[in-house]
Parts: structure tokens; C-alpha cells; sequence
């Protein structure tokens, strides 16, 4: 596309060019209005000065008789730019008058017409006139007519002026339109070629701003944010692949190291046996880790999973504490759930099953410490209504996270100094978050005053809490659903 | 144990051999399909104690394959093994009429243990037993009551539980994830092995100061409840 065709494919231009359009047409119609006003008056005037010569002219015959008209007729055409006059016999034979030739049909005409006519002992072509025809007592003709010229220049005035005035509107009406449409040309170029600079790969240009806040600054600021948020995310991303690559080297270099414990020439049976036990572990542990990382990418691409269904989370949160209370005991650690009356919620059991339980195993494992007496030895798991929300709540009295590292904790593989020598994968509390997202609700981590509370808020489901033991899926194992 | 006739449809051949002959040197019979239409014939017309399907099969996939035999009310225990290993998948198989879903990839024990109970398991409608016995320990589900030795021992209500799953298929192995799924009813990865508390809790119990334990410990596997004295 030339340059020139992209000026005026704009549309601005083709706005400059409808706008002319309507501003010609516009000054036309206001202008043949003028015009058309003026002639009319003009017209009246020379029908009234026709008028009153005829009355004139015939007092003069009613006094003088012919003889006297065609005296007074005969002194008024030697006047220069006199106006018409013509007496005629009743047969049409001029008598007097300054009037060379006439269209036949109008001497037997009573009405005002316009007539072209010729002056006597005139070379000058053919004159336009508005004359009239009056029958005298007697028989005579008389015609008086008054010339149009005026009218006529005036008309030839106003067209050119219409004319004229068109000539420089179209002029500066274009060249204004070709200003306009280049600068916003120039900034749209500007935009289109900041964006193309983003698509080949450069994400840190932006749109550039004129700075007038007008409708495409607006635009380039609003794209301009969401371009910042499309890197903010793709940073995120590329960190967290990166940290999966490399968080996943550790347990394949260990489980690399087994195998070749195994393949060792000298190792006894037993030795062999116990590496590669030592294999089927660490692989479990990577397949455990890659189940995870799916789960939370399911559960934050917020795709609801299949199963869901209106569940009761107290009683999730009284089984989750059951089956970590033989885990606490065995830390010398006072678990103590408590819960209230049933809330209902829209979910997957499953899923909040194992937020919780996360939950729960992180208390366990990095919240007691070590030598602790009795208070610090509590984990305490709470169901609670708070609103239109049910709040699950894991709390513990150990050494609590540091209110800048609460945020970051939370991200795939981040485990905090004090917890990298214990077993974990870092991965607990991440799921726990996309899991209370996917339910449409929220993790926080708040100080405990000492220790941590890890609360999960999910909203509460309308439907009317149902008391009876959570409904099975499965067709089999159906041993226990009628032990208890 | 009895030998158990095995039917595996799977169409990847290397992990179908594996299947066949880790089940053969279990002293089972085992046999193999190689996709959903063979695989359904051979369902159909077979005389199989459990079928062990891929959920993706060539020609039919495993869940039309499941719900066409129950359809012919042919009711033999179906164990779907899928590389799909989400919360809804499980759902989705269960629905099609499996009776157990166990996500690739898994361990042989894992896989073992869940076939040899879905093998054994009483048709549906021979009503459940109310009274089980191992050795000299009693468990009776209607009074709630446990002995042993006609000593009656005091147990929390989900250990009841468990101990119950345990001797119902007493003679057999049961992994952890399988008394996760039956006897607390979820299906999540419980991050520390707490079901091995709860086991060693239940088996201070039961088996302290005894001469014969009953409950044992299947390495690699699970565990077991079995009277060792005969």
C-alpha cells in the first residue's frame, strides 16, 4: 500500500471528506435560498414600478388621448436605460416605443411575463425583461417592461462567490484532513510498530504515549497494563518450570545413584536388594511429586473437577484430624479438633481432604519444636462459620513464618531455611492454595502469636446441611459403608 | 491362596507381558488382550475371576468395554489402570461400572493386592458376615465387640474400623492407600505414611505380649492379618 493510499484509507480522512460534502451541500442550499429570496423581491419590485407607469401612462391617455401618450412615451425612451415601452393599434402595429422586436404571443397577453426582447436601434444582443400588457380605451396596446439586468448580475455574483467559496473549503478542507489523518496516522504507525517489536519477541516496549490523554493514549495505556501483566505471568511461569527442573534434578541425581549402588561390581545380594528397594522409593517420591504438581495445575486452571458435590467440611475436618491424631501422638503432640454445627459446601471432598491433610502434616512436621513443653506441643484444627464462609484453620506454636515469607511460601518448591533438612517436597501448601481458588475461596497464613495459622476460607454452599455420612461414588469396596 | 484366572486388556504389549508373567509367578492365571474388542470377547466368553483393563484401548476404549459386559450383566470384578490419575477420573471410571481404578503408574503389590481382593469379593446380595475370626481374636460387628482369647479389648471406633477391613480379608494383603480408601473413605496422597501409625497404634493392642502376632507386615506391600499358628 502506497503512502499515500494509507492517508486515505484512514478514517479520519474519510471523515474530513464526508464533513466537506455536507459543508458544500450545506453553503449550496443557503445560498440558493438567498438568491431565490432576492430575485423574488427584486421581481416584485419591478411588478409594482410596471404597475405604476401603467397607471401613469394611461391617465396620461384618458387626459391627452394618443396623441399625448405617445408624446410622453416617445420623452422617456430617449433617457438612456429607460425601461420598455411599446404602443401598438389594436392590429399590433407599433405606434411608439423603444422595443425593436418581441415573441408574437406576448402582446395578447394580460399577465406579468418575462420576454426576451431587442432595443431599438441596438446591436446588443437580446435583453431579458419582465413586462406587462395593458389595453387602452379605444384599442390601443401598451406594454411597459422593466429589465431583469440587476437581477442577473446579482445572480451571477452569488454563484461565483458559491463557487469560489466551494473551491477553497474543498482546498483547505482536504489539506486539513491529509494534517489530521497523517498525525494520527503517524501515532497509530508508531503503536503498530511497537507492537510488532513485542510480537518478534521484545516483551519489554511498551505503546508509546503523546501524553494528551486522548481516546488512543487511553488504548496504549490500557494495552500497556495488560502487557504488563501478560510478562508478570510469564515470569511466574518461566520460574516455575525452572524450579521444577531443578527441584526435580535432586531425586532423579539420588535415584541415578542408587542404580549404580545396585550395578556395583562387589555388592553383595542384599546390598543389590536394598538399593534397589532404595529406587522403587525414590521413584514413588517423584511420581508423588509429579501427581501433585498436576493436581495444583488442575486446580488452578480452575477447571472444575467432575465430582463435585455439596459435602459437610466439619466432617472432613474431624476425619482429617482422626487420621493424623495416631501421627501427633506419636510425636507427643496434642492434636485437638473442634468443630461446630455442619457447613455445607459446593466441592470436591477429596480435594479439601487433602488441603487439610497438608495442612495438618506441615503442622506436625515443621510447627513442634523439638524440645518443646506442653503448649508448644499443640496443633489445633478448627472448623469454624465465619459469614457466608467456613474457615478451616490449622494452627501450631513453633517458630510461626516471617510475615515476607508469607507470600513466597506459598509458590511451588519454596521451603523456608530452617524446614530444607527435613523430608518434603515444598509443593503442601501450594496445592492447599489452588485448591481453596478452585473452590472459590482463599489461603491465608496469620500469626498464631507464636506459631502460625494457616486458614482456608471457602464460601458456603446454599444447600441445607444434610446429616448422613458422605454418600460413596464407588460401587465396591462397599465393605465398611455398612460397618459403622 | 487359590489360583486366580486374570484377564489383563492392554495394548501397550512391554507393560502387558510385565502383567502376565508377574502374575503368573504369583501362581495365578493370566491372560492377555490386546485391545477393547478382543478384550470384550474374551471378557465375555472367559471364565475370569478379574479383569484388569487399560482405560485407553484401541478399537473400544475400557469404559464402553465396561459398560457393554455389564450391560450383558456379566458382573465379573473389573480393575480399570489408567495413566489418567485425577480426582474426576476415578469418578468417571467408578461411574462406567469399574469396581476399582488404580492410576498409572503403580506398584505390582499395589495392583496385586487390589486384584486378589476384588477376586474374592462375595457376589453382591449374599449379605455381609456379622462375625470374623483369626486365630483367637473375635471380632463381632453387631455388638461392637472385640476379644481375644475371650479378653475383651477396648478399641476407638475407626480402629474397629479398621481392624474389621483388615480381617475381612484375612489371609490377604491390604496396602495403605486401599485402608485409606476404605476405612476413612478418601483417596489422597496422606504426605507421611500415617496409615502405619494407626496400624502400629492397633497392633500394640492386639498383639502385645502375645506369643503369635496376628497382624503383619508385608514388606514392600502392606499388611496382613493372619493366624500364624496353623
Amino acid at each position: 500500500m502506497t503512502a499515500l493510499g494509507k492517508l486515505f484509507r484512514t478514517t479520519v480522512f474519510k471523515l474530513s471528506v464526508v464533513y466537506l460534502c455536507i459543508f458544500a451541500v450545506g453553503a449550496g442550499v443557503v445560498l440558493a435560498g438567498v438568491g431565490w429570496n432576492i430575485k423574488k423581491l427584486l421581481d416584485e419590485q419591478i411588478e409594482q414600478t410596471i404597475n405604476a407607469d401603467i397607471r401613469g401612462l394611461s391617465e396620461q391617455y384618458s387626459e391627452g388621448g394618443i396623441r399625448q401618450l405617445v408624446d410622453v412615451i416617445q420623452r422617456r425612451t430617449r433617457q438612456p436605460s429607460a425601461s420598455l415601452y411599446l404602443v401598438t393599434t389594436y392590429a399590433g402595429v407599433p405606434v411608439a416605443g423603444n422595443v425593436a422586436s418581441l415573441p408574437d404571443q406576448v402582446v395578447g397577453n394580460r399577465d406579468l411575463v418575462e420576454v426576451d426582447y431587442q432595443r431599438a436601434g441596438e446591436e446588443t444582443p437580446r435583453h431579458r425583461a419582465l413586462a406587462r400588457v395593458f389595453v387602452l380605451p379605444g384599442g390601443f396596446r401598451l406594454l411597459v417592461g422593466h429589465d431583469t439586468e440587476d437581477r442577473e448580475t446579482l445572480r451571477r455574483i452569488l454563484g461565483r462567490a458559491f463557487f469560489t467559496s466551494l473551491f477553497w473549503l474543498v482546498l483547505f478542507g482536504t489539506l486539513g484532513g491529509i494534517f489530521v489523518a497523517r498525525r494520527v496516522l503517524k501515532r497509530v504507525d508508531g503503536i503498530s510498530d511497537s507492537a510488532r517489536a513485542i510480537m518478534v519477541g521484545d516483551l519489554t516496549k511498551r505503546l508509546p504515549l503523546a501524553g494528551t490523554g486522548d481516546e488512543l493514549d487511553r488504548l496504549a495505556e490500557s494495552v500497556n497494563v495488560m502487557l504488563e501483566r501478560i510478562t508478570a505471568l510469564m515470569t511466574g511461569l518461566r520460574e516455575v518450570s525452572d524450579n521444577i527442573a531443578h527441584d526435580l534434578k535432586t531425586p532423579l541425581t539420588r535415584l541415578r545413584n542408587d542404580a549404580e549402588e545396585a550395578l556395583r561390581a562387589r555388592s553383595s545380594p542384599e546390598e543389590q536388594r536394598a538399593a534397589l528397594e532404595k529406587i522403587i522409593e525414590e521413584s514413588d517420591g517423584l511420581i508423588r511429586i509429579f501427581n501433585a504438581l498436576l493436581m495444583i495445575a488442575r486446580a488452578e486452571a480452575g477447571t472444575r473437577p467432575d465430582g463435585m458435590s455439596d459435602f459437610d467440611v466439619s466432617e472432613v475436618a474431624r476425619d482429617v484430624g482422626e487420621l493424623y491424631d495416631a501421627l501427633a501422638e506419636e510425636h507427643q503432640v496434642k492434636l485437638v479438633v473442634s468443630t461446630d454445627e455442619p457447613m455445607m459446601i459446593h466441592g470436591n471432598r477429596e480435594l479439601v481432604g487433602q488441603a487439610l491433610a497438608n495442612l495438618t502434616d506441615n503442622a506436625l512436621k515443621y510447627g513442634v519444636p523439638e524440645y518443646a513443653e506442653a503448649d508448644g506441643r499443640t496443633v489445633t484444627l478448627e472448623a469454624r462459620r465465619k459469614g457466608e464462609a467456613a474457615e478451616l484453620v490449622v494452627a501450631d506454636r513453633g517458630a510461626g513464618i516471617m510475615p515476607a515469607d508469607r507470600a513466597r511460601v506459598i509458590d511451588r518448591f519454596v521451603r523456608l531455611e530452617n524446614s530444607r533438612t527435613r523430608p518434603g517436597s515444598g509443593l503442601g501448601l501450594s496445592l492447599a492454595a489452588a485448591i481453596a481458588h478452585l473452590h472459590g475461596g482463599e489461603l491465608r497464613l496469620e500469626d498464631n502469636q507464636p506459631g502460625l495459622r494457616v486458614v482456608i476460607s471457602l464460601p458456603l454452599s446454599h444447600a441445607a446441611p444434610v446429616l448422613q455420612a458422605p454418600t460413596q461414588l464407588t460401587r465396591a469396596p462397599p465393605e465398611l459403608r455398612k460397618a459403622s | 491362596m487359590k489360583a486366580m484366572r486374570i484377564l489383563v486388556i492392554e495394548d501397550d504389549v512391554e507393560a502387558a507381558n510385565y502383567l502376565v508373567k508377574a502374575f503368573r509367578e504369583e501362581g495365578h492365571v493370566a491372560d492377555h488382550a490386546a485391545d477393547g474388542l478382543d478384550g470384550y470377547a474374551a471378557a465375555r466368553d472367559g471364565d475370569y475371576d478379574v479383569l484388569v483393563v487399560d482405560r485407553m484401548l484401541p478399537k473400544m476404549d475400557g469404559l464402553t468395554l465396561i459398560a457393554g459386559l455389564r450391560a450383558q450383566k456379566i458382573e465379573t470384578p473389573v480393575l480399570i489402570l489408567s495413566a489418567l490419575g485425577q480426582v474426576d477420573d476415578r469418578v468417571k471410571g467408578l461411574r462406567a461400572g469399574s469396581d476399582d481404578y488404580l492410576p498409572k503408574p503403580y506398584a505390582f503389590s499395589e495392583l496385586l493386592a487390589r486384584v486378589e481382593v476384588l477376586a474374592r469379593r462375595k457376589p453382591s446380595g449374599s449379605g455381609e458376615e456379622t462375625h470374623y475370626r483369626v486365630g483367637d481374636l473375635e471380632l463381632d460387628r453387631l455388638s461392637h465387640k472385640l476379644t481375644r482369647s475371650g479378653k475383651e479389648i477396648l478399641v476407638q471406633p475407626r480402629e474397629f474400623r479398621l481392624l474389621e477391613y483388615l480381617m475381612k480379608h484375612a489371609g490377604q494383603v491390604v496396602t495403605r492407600t486401599m485402608l485409606l480408601e476404605n476405612v476413612w473413605d478418601y483417596h489422597f496422597d496422606p504426605q507421611t505414611n500415617v496409615i502405619d501409625v494407626h496400624i502400629s497404634r492397633l497392633r500394640a493392642k492386639i498383639d502385645k505380649g502375645r506369643d503369635t502376632p496376628l497382624l503383619h507386615t508385608v514388606r514392600g506391600a502392606g499388611y496382613m492379618i493372619r493366624d500364624s499358628a496353623r
